[in-house]
């Protein structure tokens, strides 16, 4: 079926237009870098339309299929997922051709380690067996860690091996996991292995391995610690690509595994478990996120705090419970939503950064009327990351609570509405920052343009997620291992 | 265009504001123009929708989500009442707001009024909201487009009072947010439905349902400065005199008390709210309210507190009026929404007046001020005999119908708050005026500057005249079929489904 | 079956000896040549479950896993390598010091 091919292309033409633009330099480079990155964001819509229009696509590379060959999966959700991809991918790209300006040697290099790592996420989204989830994961984890370390900075270099020394601890941890599920099925493909697996020691040594190596590198509460050092030392459109992308590819995982692989096994003590470690993240997170000095640090706590979030629909998803299917609906649509502000919030940090020359919060004072456009974009994103209507993380909320409220667990409510007051304080205080009036000789500044607009547009798509929620969710219902329609029906009253 | 309307009325702010943000600070002209006209606009859409409703059309914009979420503007009563106040005093404060930014040299007008026409995108989709869904959506809108506002001047004053206003308020809708996910899993859809929609679910979930109330009261209670949740309200008072007027008269505090009419009368419903035993509760905040806040007030010398503690007390007479079973009570409290809205923005216009023209902030100095600036006065010397109740005044009217009310409900009690807070706003209104008109000037006050002949621009000196001449309107001509009496007796009839 | 489980049982110990390496040095170069030793003892462990089928012919499969692995691996221990110049050479340490950067 040659429409399944459109699977590849996402993955392909980062992956060797990276290869390609690593032999060139000036302004051939940047030129091949964004058609680069144009291709490959207009081939991750084209998998997303073909998946929404269809169903879910299957291709097996090269011909060869499940065991020895690799087998690319696109149903709804990793439609979503390589939508989100495409798009935050694009915006990050665009910005990086005004912020990597001196072209020196060393940020030349970011484009191809850039292309090689969106190849790789892509990659990730559509993998249809856990041993090809490993590779794409390492794939990005390698490809994001010299990115960091392209800042050049001692924090960054530092932050880079802890990030590194902590990311191959995860890897090997989870491969040990896929290891003892070989071991013990002989399978590898997840459908197969949600069909035949059985309830087991081996399985549950294997699932600790695996989704405690996926909580490292998902900076999920307690392992986050590498997380804030590692993206507030990044260049920005690195920190945007980490936040954004790279730690929702590992809760993607998670959810893949336990939904996919997982789900006839009975797990609601480590949906538990994982629950707990959640709010850990959401209550942590954000007091420490208003406790921090500089912007970017700030934001990278956020990013903490948000992800614990995403981690509750493994303790709210019920399936013996009516209605409670709409925790996943609420979880991806927060992460998605998440993703994009979160990566518009860092961009912005990064206009901050350039213009300034620092990104101490305090000293910010007054950008609201030097910098209108910019702290308007930071404005809308804090609006998503505080969960305030109509954007995308208002209605993900939204959907969690209620599912909080269906399946009769009130502590996950109570913290997430915390967690949104939290969230309130540490955005306010950067916003009344921005309102202060500018000190009288403050110099007339101007952001460049093209970054000013890639916020912009990032701020936009997020503050109005809220209203394209159907055409999300149609989109995320394809293949849904959870009955989007199963929860408890609206009574409709005259 | 029955499903448009109701869209195109929050719509053409929104649009207006995004517009206006861009307008260069220095291009008065274009700024001015695009304010009024949108302005105008606004009023005069309303004034269709009055006239559609009035024939038996049937306005309703509604969008599904998700999930059975859905989004309704839908013009009925109610929202009739809010929407028409808030374009009319939006028009005159913009008018207003123009002229108080030239006089007081301010800075960033641009901005200013761009988060000006989104907060009347917010207030009227509050007013057209048809579930709690929407009225949440736009509620929490408002409190991030007044946020800007309530800062505008920037110094740390601004930025506290603007940090306060957060806190009191980000945490009311946190509130309200999760008793409206709690109302929706139990009852499905929520919708507003005249005479309430909660009456199958009384009898099996009545505790929840209390504890929904509270919250939901407690939310609402936030903006509508319910004691002790008024704290923000006084010290907001730092904002510029434009968004005091419309904080206090027609958006955050009018969208508050509008909350908790939607939700005694179109969520729970008369009938439940009685059954729930949550009136009494609800009628003993609202008179502490009253008191409390007129006794603070009696002790403000700062102008604009006096009348900010005023306001946290009057707006509670809405809130009275719906925890009084009994249509008459209901009529007098959906009656003052709109009395108090113009009787309030009438002395806030003149309290902006004063401390931009003569540089008075303070109840001491206002003596003599008649001569000086007699229309000024005398607008605030009408809103101020009106808000005491003196007859056949505005207030009187509204306190005549809870008084009435509340005979009819047994709540004698009720009688003993209203003459209280009567003589109490008559302590501290009546020696403004006294002192204004009856008393010699300590120094002399400054001339109007170059050769002006007005007491005051023009913008500054008409709005306040006109709404002192409509709170008078309001009162004469209360027995008039298009009043706000009359309308606040169709609204209660329809509730009761008499 | 009992050789693949002594090989097993090798390759998990090497991979513990690995990890508890890994964890407790300070030294860097150190933690990266425990990294190494984990690994081996994964691929070990995966190359001994291709001993499965009860004819006693080989899975191909585990090979082609352990080969990839090898090959993640020998890039990673790159990377860390070339981190670890480049930060020994920035700050004249091969400790990651306990200092909590902010």
């Amino acid at each position: 079926m040659t429409q399944s091919s459109i699977l590849i292309w996402p993955v392909l033409w980062p992956l060797v237009l990276g290869i390609v633009v690593f032999l060139f330099r000036g302004r051939t480079a940047l030129w091949l870098s964004l058609a680069a990155a144009v291709g490959t964001a207009l081939t991750s819509f084209n998998v997303c339309r073909a998946v929404h229009q269809s169903s879910t696509l299957v291709h097996e590379v090269g011909g060869w299929g499940a065991p020895l060959g690799i087998v690319l999966r696109a149903d709804g959700l990793a439609a979503v997922m390589l939508g989100l991809s495409g798009l935050v991918g694009l915006v990050i790209s665009v910005y990086s051709l005004t912020y990597f300006k001196s072209g020196s040697r060393k940020e030349q290099l970011f484009w191809p380690i850039w292309l090689l790592l969106w190849g790789g996420l892509n990659g990730l989204f559509i993998s249809g067996d856990i041993f090809n989830l490993y590779v794409t994961l390492e794939l990005v984890s390698l490809g994001a860690i010299p990115l960091i370390a392209l800042a050049g900075t001692r924090d960054a270099i530092k932050a880079s091996l802890r990030y590194l020394l902590l990311a191959l601890l995860g890897s090997m941890s989870y491969l040990f996991g896929v290891g003892l599920l070989y071991m013990r099925f002989g399978v590898l493909d997840l459908m197969m292995l949600g069909n035949t697996i059985t309830p087991d020691l081996t399985v549950y040594a294997a699932i600790a391995f695996m989704i405690g190596g996926l909580i490292i590198k998902a900076a999920l509460f307690p392992m986050h610690f590498w997380l804030p050092p590692a993206h507030s030392s990044a260049p920005a459109p690195v920190s945007a690509a980490l936040s954004g992308l790279v730690v929702t590819a590992s809760f993607y995982m998670v959810a893949r595994l336990w939904f996919y692989a997982f789900p006839a096994l009975e797990l609601a003590k480590l949906g538990q478990l994982i629950g707990l470690l959640g709010c850990g993240a959401i209550l942590w997170g954000g007091w420490q996120a208003i406790r921090q000095e500089r912007l970017k640090m700030l934001v990278a706590y956020s990013t903490v705090s948000q992800i614990g979030y995403l981690f509750l629909v493994f303790p709210l998803y019920n399936k013996a419970i009516e209605g409670s299917g709409i925790a996943w609906s609420g979880s991806i649509l927060f992460a998605v939503s998440h993703a994009i502000a979160k990566s518009c919030a860092f961009l912005a940090a990064g206009i901050f950064i350039k213009v300034y020359g620092h990104d101490r919060i305090s000293e910010l004072r007054g950008a609201g009327r030097q910098l209108p456009m910019v702290t308007f974009a930071f404005a809308l994103a804090g609006v998503n990351l505080m969960g305030l209507p109509p954007s995308g993380g208002f209605v993900g909320k939204w959907m969690l609570l209620k599912a909080a409220f269906v399946t009769g667990q009130w502590g996950y409510g109570v913290v997430m509405v915390c967690g949104g007051l939290l969230a309130f304080c540490y955005i306010f205080r950067v916003l009344e920052q921005f309102m202060t009036t500018p000190d009288e000789n403050a110099p007339n500044l101007k952001s460049p343009a093209v970054m000013t607009y890639s916020v912009l547009v990032l701020a936009v798509t997020a503050v109005s997620l809220g209203f394209f929620t159907p055409v999300l969710l149609g989109i995320l219902g394809v293949d849904s291992p959870v009955s989007l329609v199963s929860f408890a029906p609206e009574v409709l009253l005259p | 265009m029955n499903e448009w309307l109701p869209l195109l009325i929050p719509a053409t702010s929104l649009i207006a504001a995004l517009f206006i943000f861009f307008i260069d600070e220095d291009n008065r002209g274009l700024r001015t123009f695009v304010n009024l006209t949108t302005a105008s606009l606004k009023v005069l859409l309303v004034v269709f929708l009055l006239i559609g409703v009035s024939r038996g059309e049937v306005y309703r914009f509604t969008q599904p989500l998700f999930f059975g979420f859905e989004i309704v503007l839908h013009a009925d009563a109610l929202s009739l009442l809010f929407v028409s106040l808030s374009a009319l005093l939006w028009l005159i404060t913009t008018i207003y707001a123009i002229g108080y930014m030239d006089v007081s040299h301010g800075h960033d007008r641009s901005r200013f009024f761009g988060f000006f026409s989104l907060c009347v995108s917010a207030t009227t989709g509050i007013a057209l909201a048809g579930n709690l869904f929407t009225f949440l959506i736009f509620y929490e809108l408002l409190t991030i487009t007044t946020y800007p506002l309530v800062t505008h001047r920037g110094g740390p004053d601004a930025i506290k009072a603007g940090r306060i206003y957060l806190l009191y308020t980000l945490g009311g809708g946190a509130l309200l947010l999760v008793a409206i996910v709690w109302l929706k899993t139990i009852v499905g859809a929520a919708n507003f439905v005249t005479g309430g929609m909660l009456i199958p679910f009384v009898s099996s979930h009545q505790t929840e349902l209390t504890i929904i109330f509270t919250m939901l009261i407690v939310g609402f209670g936030v903006k509508a400065a319910l004691v002790p949740f008024h704290g923000w309200l006084p010290v907001a008072m730092v904002a510029p005199a434009p968004v005091s007027a419309l904080l206090h008269a027609v958006a955050v505090v009018k969208a508050g008390a509008f909350g908790i009419m939607r939700t005694v009368y179109d969520v729970y419903g008369p009938d439940v709210c009685t059954e729930l035993g949550v009136r009494p509760w609800l009628a003993a905040a609202a008179a502490i309210t009253i008191i409390y806040g007129s006794i603070r007030a009696l002790r403000q010398d700062d102008f604009k507190r006096r009348l900010a503690y005023s306001t946290v007390s009057q707006v509670s007479y809405i809130i009275l009026g719906a925890a009084i079973v009994g249509p008459v009570a209901t009529v007098g409290g959906l009656v003052h929404l709109f009395h108090q809205g113009i009787m309030k923005i009438t002395m806030f216009f003149v309290a902006g007046n004063l401390a931009e023209e003569l540089h008075i902030k303070k109840v001491s100095q206002m003596n003599g001020l008649g001569r000086r600036m007699p229309i000024t006065m005398a607008s605030f010397s009408i809103a101020a005999c009106a808000m005491i109740g003196i007859p056949p005044m505005a207030g009187f009217i509204t306190k005549w119908n809870l008084g009435l009310g509340a005979i009819v409900a047994g709540q004698e009690w009720v009688i003993a708050v209203l003459l209280g807070s009567t003589l109490l706003n008559a302590a501290y209104f009546l020696p403004i005026v006294y002192r204004a008109w009856f008393k010699e000037p300590d120094i002399a006050f400054d001339p109007p500057p170059n050769g002006r002949k007005l007491e005051i621009h023009p913008y500054l000196l008409v709005p306040p005249l006109f709404t002192a001449l409509c709170v008078l309107a309001a009162g004469v001509f209360a027995g008039m079929p298009f009043s706000p009496l009359q309308w606040a007796k169709l609204i209660a009839l329809r509730e009761y489904g008499l | 079956m009992s050789t693949s489980l002594i090989y097993a049982l090798t390759g998990i110990a090497i991979a513990g000896l690995g990890l508890f390496h890994y964890l407790s040095q300070r030294n860097i170069l150190r933690k990266v040549l425990a990294g190494n030793f984990i690994g081996t003892g994964i691929f070990l462990f995966l190359v001994s479950s291709a001993d499965r089928q009860a004819d006693g012919s080989i899975d191909p499969v585990p090979h082609a896993l352990v080969l990839t692995g090898i090959v993640v691996a020998v890039s990673a221990t790159a990377l860390l390598l070339a981190l670890l110049c480049r930060y020994h050479d920035e700050t004249g340490s091969l400790t990651l010091d306990e200092e909590d950067d902010e």
